[in-house]
């Protein structure tokens, strides 16, 4: 159920972000989806990629500070009021959402959404409950 | 001139000097273990001190020294005699006390009142003391000088910049105690208020507690209108009062009679040539709580030997050129990087790279401390991502005692570097 993530601390300087895509390209490993969040001075990038351990290895190799955390990702259909409904259920449940991002699947039949919650456990069994679909990790490596 | 002693001649000081230093080293040795100590081990015999050259045979002390011995390790007097209790700053343990015997008092107010007297301050001024009171030495210091001197005292202490010309205009205040960096900020707010600081009584201004130049010197003098004189001392040898500047700006004549100075090449610990450059090497002569033998100031400064004007036999130093060691004095605070450095460790659980960033805005220290990233300070979460960031600063600013900015930035982007100093980017222009 659970999706493994891999955060990386940038600095505000050009080029970082380029940086890192090249490495993960030389090392041959797939971006599935990323978001970035930023302050003034410093941000924070997160990434799914299909082979976690090796993009890890591959960027702290290079320097970066790198942590890993899990996800879930939530597959609604892509069509309007799809993101809708699943904030509506989060927000009836009471589960504080850490962060958020999305993506569309290839087929474009589905939307992913990627989210943090403060208690993941709670937040897979609501969701769940409610009758979203949870995708599996390998699921999401393999979009 | 504030009393006779000042005016004494070379060989009634030595005398005086000689007498005192036997006394004192007497005293230690039988009050003070560390220094009991240290006599045994050189096989210094206390009744051989025959000359006032004989001190170059006794033991340096060193701040490690005083810290090992935190807090009262160091005092000749049981506690019962200790009247005043100063600390240096510093993180615990980190930190040096001293203490002061009501004698101790009365000597160091008659320093300060020698120093202001010798600034042009006599008991017709109204003196605003703008130094922190606290464990610093600063405030208490002047002001209880400045009442033995009888001047009127504002003990208004650090802060406040608005409220501090506001009472030098109502209270026409003619005397300010600061440090240098301070006078220089208040006279940019008067400028930002459109205050005319001709318009202000003021006429002397008294600085230390901090590193400056001649050409600050200048501008204090000219934007604020006053005679701007040095003053020195450091709390590990009484606070301020340990020498001060007269009239003349040509250097601080320091109050020998109570302190014996020597200026020493920091490497090999022999007297450098008169005039030469040295770390200035301080023996207390007469302080009852707390006496310290060749205590090494690592300030550096050199001796003026010309005679002065004013008529002041005591001998003249430079301003305090600079530091043998890493010490940083920051918006008046002692700043070790060590400091920054176990504070960061404690943290990350990790030896943390670091670059400490001094500039001087506004007239005002901003300290910025740029960190490396590592994993154990590192989230995915912004909002944990900056709560570690704001308890990063908290800790530094309430250890260091001195606010400061905190920037993360990508592991191995700071260069690195061997050798503590070569951490700190010291940007001021004084």
């Amino acid at each position: 159920m659970r999706v493994e993530q891999i955060a990386v601390f940038l600095e505000n300087k050009s080029g970082r972000l380029a940086e890192i895509t090249s490495i993960l390209a030389e090392n041959n490993i797939n971006i599935r989806a990323l978001s970035v969040a930023d302050t003034a001075d410093f941000g924070i990038l997160r990434l799914i990629v299909d082979k976690v351990d090796e993009a890890e290895k591959a960027l702290k190799g290079k320097g970066f500070t790198v942590g890993k955390t899990t996800v879930i990702a939530v597959e609604v259909p892509d069509r309007t009021g799809g993101l809708a409904a699943v904030l509506d259920c989060i927000q009836k449940i009471g589960l504080n959402v850490e962060y958020m991002y999305a993506f569309v699947n290839k087929t474009g039949e589905n939307a992913v959404l990627i989210f943090r919650f403060d208690d993941m456990t709670r937040a897979i069994d609501s969701l769940q409950e409610h009758g979203f679909t949870i995708l599996e990790s390998s699921q999401v490596y393999n979009l | 001139m504030w009393d006779t002693n000042e005016q004494m001649a070379a060989d009634d000081l030595a005398r005086l000097q000689l007498d005192r230093l036997q006394t004192m080293v007497g005293r230690v040795a039988t009050h003070v273990p560390f220094y009991r100590n240290k006599f045994k081990e050189d096989k210094f015999d206390v009744a051989s001190l025959a000359a006032l050259d004989d001190i170059r045979r006794l033991p340096f002390t060193s701040k490690q020294d005083l810290r090992n011995n935190y807090p009262y390790g160091m005092f000749a007097v049981p506690l019962r005699d200790v009247v005043r209790i100063h600390s240096s700053s510093g993180t615990t343990g980190m930190a040096t006390v001293v203490g002061y015997t009501q004698n101790d008092i009365d000597t160091w107010s008659n320093l300060i009142a020698r120093i202001l007297t010798a600034a042009g301050v006599s008991t017709h001024d109204v003196i605003q003391i703008a130094f922190g009171y606290g464990l610093f030495t600063g405030g208490f210091g002047l002001h209880y000088g400045a009442e033995k001197l009888g001047a009127s005292v504002i003990p208004i202490s650090s802060g406040n910049t608005r409220r501090q010309i506001q009472i030098m205009q109502d209270f026409k205040t003619t005397a300010l105690v600061c440090t240098p960096s301070y006078a220089l900020k208040i006279a940019d707010v008067m400028m930002d208020q459109g205050i005319n600081p001709n318009g202000l009584s003021l006429k002397f201004g008294l600085f230390g507690a901090e590193p400056w130049s001649e050409k600050m010197r200048q501008e204090i003098s000219e934007r604020l209108g006053i005679l701007a004189t040095d003053n020195y001392g450091l709390s590990e040898v009484m606070g301020p009062g340990v020498a001060g500047e007269c009239q003349h700006c040509n250097g601080l004549h320091v109050n020998e009679d109570h302190f014996f100075m020597e200026i020493l090449d920091p490497a090999t610990l022999e007297p450098v040539d008169p005039g030469q450059v040295g770390e200035l090497v301080i023996t207390t002569l007469t302080k009852e709580a707390f006496p310290v033998v060749r205590y090494r100031t690592r300030d550096l400064t050199r001796l003026l030997p010309e005679p002065c004007p004013c008529g002041r036999t005591f001998r003249r130093i430079e301003r305090i050129t600079g530091r043998t060691d890493d010490m940083l004095i920051i918006k008046g605070v002692n700043v070790f990087p060590t400091q920054i450095e176990s504070i960061l460790f404690d943290i990350e659980g990790t030896q943390p790279h670091y670059n400490l960033i001094i500039e001087r805005e506004h007239n005002e220290d901003k300290v910025t401390v740029l960190i490396e990233v590592v994993e154990s300070i590192f989230f995915d979460e912004m909002k944990k991502q900056r709560t570690m960031v704001d308890h990063i600063k908290k800790r530094l600013a309430s250890e260091l005692g001195v606010g400061v900015h905190v920037k993360l930035v990508e592991e191995r982007s700071l260069e690195r570097f061997n050798g503590k100093g070569a951490r700190v980017i010291d940007k001021r222009e004084l």
